[in-house]
């Protein structure tokens, strides 16, 4: 399916990314012209391939749960507040089932900001 | 000093190593060497154009401090600019990042610098590694030295031109789907993509994640090899896609290939596959034969697939990774209307043109209602071609023979069209979507112009291509520089 100048300024805005008004209709027809030969792929059977592949190969192996060789610059707990448990150990804050990290910065704060 | 380096420097990474561990030449006197060599070859902007960034005292130095008993003790090594390095730059060769320094060392590069060798620049390449010819780099296209009016292939083209012309022996370049074997070939060398997995991808700036991998390049097999069991290995903690393997020695002196299959795939013999190259690759055949193999026709029946599958999924995850390039963090900030306005403009201005066509492309792809039709299609796809290779490797073929590339190195400008540009990438891709190893190795010339070959193997086994490229190289002898 070709790709209109809408279309462009539809995914360019996606990505962040200005696309110049005198550059869409290249652009357009670069993609289009790229996307044709991807149509191949749709005269192939191929469902569930990936997932059947998926299942038979190796998880990810995981990490040792253990502190990084590397410190820390800011002390763990900055990032996920811990509170006392039941048995005096600490564990993390929770609220509503969830764990409870600090706020970070948003595009809406800065937009406030500015 | 550096009449008698100079010589050595030439010899490869195994009599360099040698001659520092005895004693009988220092580690600064061959990277001496390797920069006097880059002047006399005119490495530089005007010239080749293979290094970004260098800086001889540091490197003088470097060489000063490098251990004197490892395995690559005073071998001089050019990184590709993506692989991340604390003294020198690491720009990616994109005005997004130009002049960045790295705060922490790749896992590679670590492990070269404790091997004793010596870091005496960062090689040129398509920005962020999207390219197959080196011209689409913010600091100019690099230049092969077998012919300065050609490319010497990509992505990886400045490191390749880096060895090709005997500045180093050996360097590290990148891997997404083709970026070593092909500027490999394109120079006359040898270029090794391992086994997704088997070199940690920590300190390599993320292209397409589930394809990347830092590959080696060398002028001889046993270079290479030698570099191999340096950076391979096991590095969890840092890269979880690193494989927990143990690494087997990858040189050996082993030539007989009696009672080894070797599959001739007959997708990469195509009717349209200049009669030039289809010759080497038969004399290339020949010489397997030779020392024992067991040529047999084999099929891949999805490989003509592969360039749309790898230009869905490669652009997609690109979409992804460098999304974090905005402004905030890395390199280049060009202020704009409100936050929006700086990430757009610094976006636009910090990114060529391949660079934006390929985020663009992997944006519309993978964006609501296309995601379907063309990711998940191509990740489906993309296990039917990782199935063709267990097939055919079940089926007790060893190893596969290809040529590397459809042609040998073209014109600057000679190609315009993208997806052209794309198709160079027809024989290695397969390769990057399968996880599986290969190896491009020089097979001879057309026209005066290097051809190369390509070992493919199964996964993890890096040690039967090996085998089969040492006893190419050795078989082929002087005709595959000729």
């Amino acid at each position: 399916m070709p790709i209109s100048r809408d279309d462009v300024l539809h995914i360019a805005a996606l990505a962040r990314i200005a696309v110049p008004t005198a550059g869409l209709d290249t652009l357009a027809q670069e993609l289009s012209g790229i996307l044709r030969h991807m149509d191949a792929l749709q005269r192939v059977p191929s469902e569930g391939a990936a997932a059947a592949a998926d299942d038979a190969r190796e998880g990810m192996r995981l990490r040792a749960d253990a502190p990084p060789r590397v410190p820390l610059e800011h002390p763990r707990e900055s990032f996920a507040p811990t509170i006392e448990g039941r048995d005096r150990t600490r564990v993390p804050a929770m609220m509503d089932g969830f764990f409870l990290v600090p706020r970070l910065a948003t595009h809406e704060d800065a937009d406030e900001e500015a | 000093m550096t009449d008698t380096a100079e010589p050595l420097l030439m010899q490869g990474a195994g009599a360099i190593a040698r001659a520092v561990r005895a004693g009988s030449a220092s580690a600064r006197s061959v990277v001496e060497a390797s920069f006097a060599r880059a002047t006399q070859v005119d490495a530089g902007p005007g010239g080749l154009n293979c290094l970004v960034s260098s800086d001889r005292e540091a490197s003088l130095r470097a060489a000063d401090r490098a251990p004197e008993d490892g395995a690559l003790a005073g071998v001089p090594v050019v990184l590709k600019d993506n692989i991340a390095t604390t003294w020198l730059t690491t720009s990616c060769a994109s005005r997004i990042l130009e002049g960045y320094v790295s705060p922490y060392e790749a896992t590679a590069a670590l492990r070269l610098r404790e091997a004793g060798a010596v870091l005496v620049g960062k090689g040129n390449m398509d920005e962020f590694a999207m390219g197959s010819s080196t011209e689409h780099s913010a600091f100019g296209a690099a230049r092969n030295p077998l012919d300065r009016s050609r490319v010497p292939g990509g992505s990886s083209g400045g490191s390749a031109a880096a060895v090709a012309s005997g500045i180093v022996p050996v360097a590290l370049g990148s891997e997404t789907g083709g970026s070593v074997r092909q500027p490999a070939a394109f120079c006359g060398i040898v270029g090794v993509k391992p086994t997704y997995g088997r070199i940690s991808r920590f300190g390599l700036v993320a292209f397409a994640s589930s394809l990347d991998n830092i590959g080696v390049f060398g002028r001889r097999v046993d270079d290479a090899a030698r570099v191999m069991e340096v950076v391979s290995g096991d590095d969890t903690e840092h890269d979880a896609t690193s494989a927990p393997r143990a690494v087997a020695g990858f040189r050996t002196s082993e030539r007989d290939l009696t009672g080894m299959v070797i599959g001739k795939p007959k997708e990469y013999f195509p009717a349209s596959l200049p009669r030039a190259n289809s010759e080497r690759c038969e004399r290339a055949l020949d010489a397997l034969r030779a020392r024992g193999a067991e040529i047999r026709d084999v099929s891949l029946p999805h490989t003509d697939l592969a360039v749309p599958v790898y230009y869905i999924i490669a652009p997609a995850e690109c979409s992804a990774n460098l999304a974090r390039f905005d402004g905030v963090r890395y390199g280049l900030r060009i202020e704009g209307d409100g936050l929006r306005g700086m990430y757009e403009a610094t976006r636009s201005r910090g990114f060529g043109a391949e660079v934006t066509r390929r985020i663009l492309l992997g944006t519309y792809v993978l964006s609501a209602g296309y995601y379907d039709a063309y990711y998940r299609k191509a990740m489906d796809v993309r296990a039917l071609i990782t199935r063709d290779f267990s097939t055919v490797f079940a089926s007790g073929v060893h190893a596969l023979f290809t040529p590397t590339t459809p042609t040998p190195a073209f014109q600057h400008g000679a190609i315009s069209d993208p997806y052209e540009m794309y198709m160079s990438d027809i024989f290695t891709v397969t390769a990057n979507l399968a996880e599986v190893p290969a190896i491009s190795i020089p097979i001879g010339r057309v026209d005066g112009l290097p051809v190369g070959g390509q070992v493919i193997a199964p996964r993890f086994d890096e040690a039967t291509m090996f085998k089969v490229a040492y006893a190419l190289e050795e078989e082929l002898g002087k005709e595959a520089h000729r």
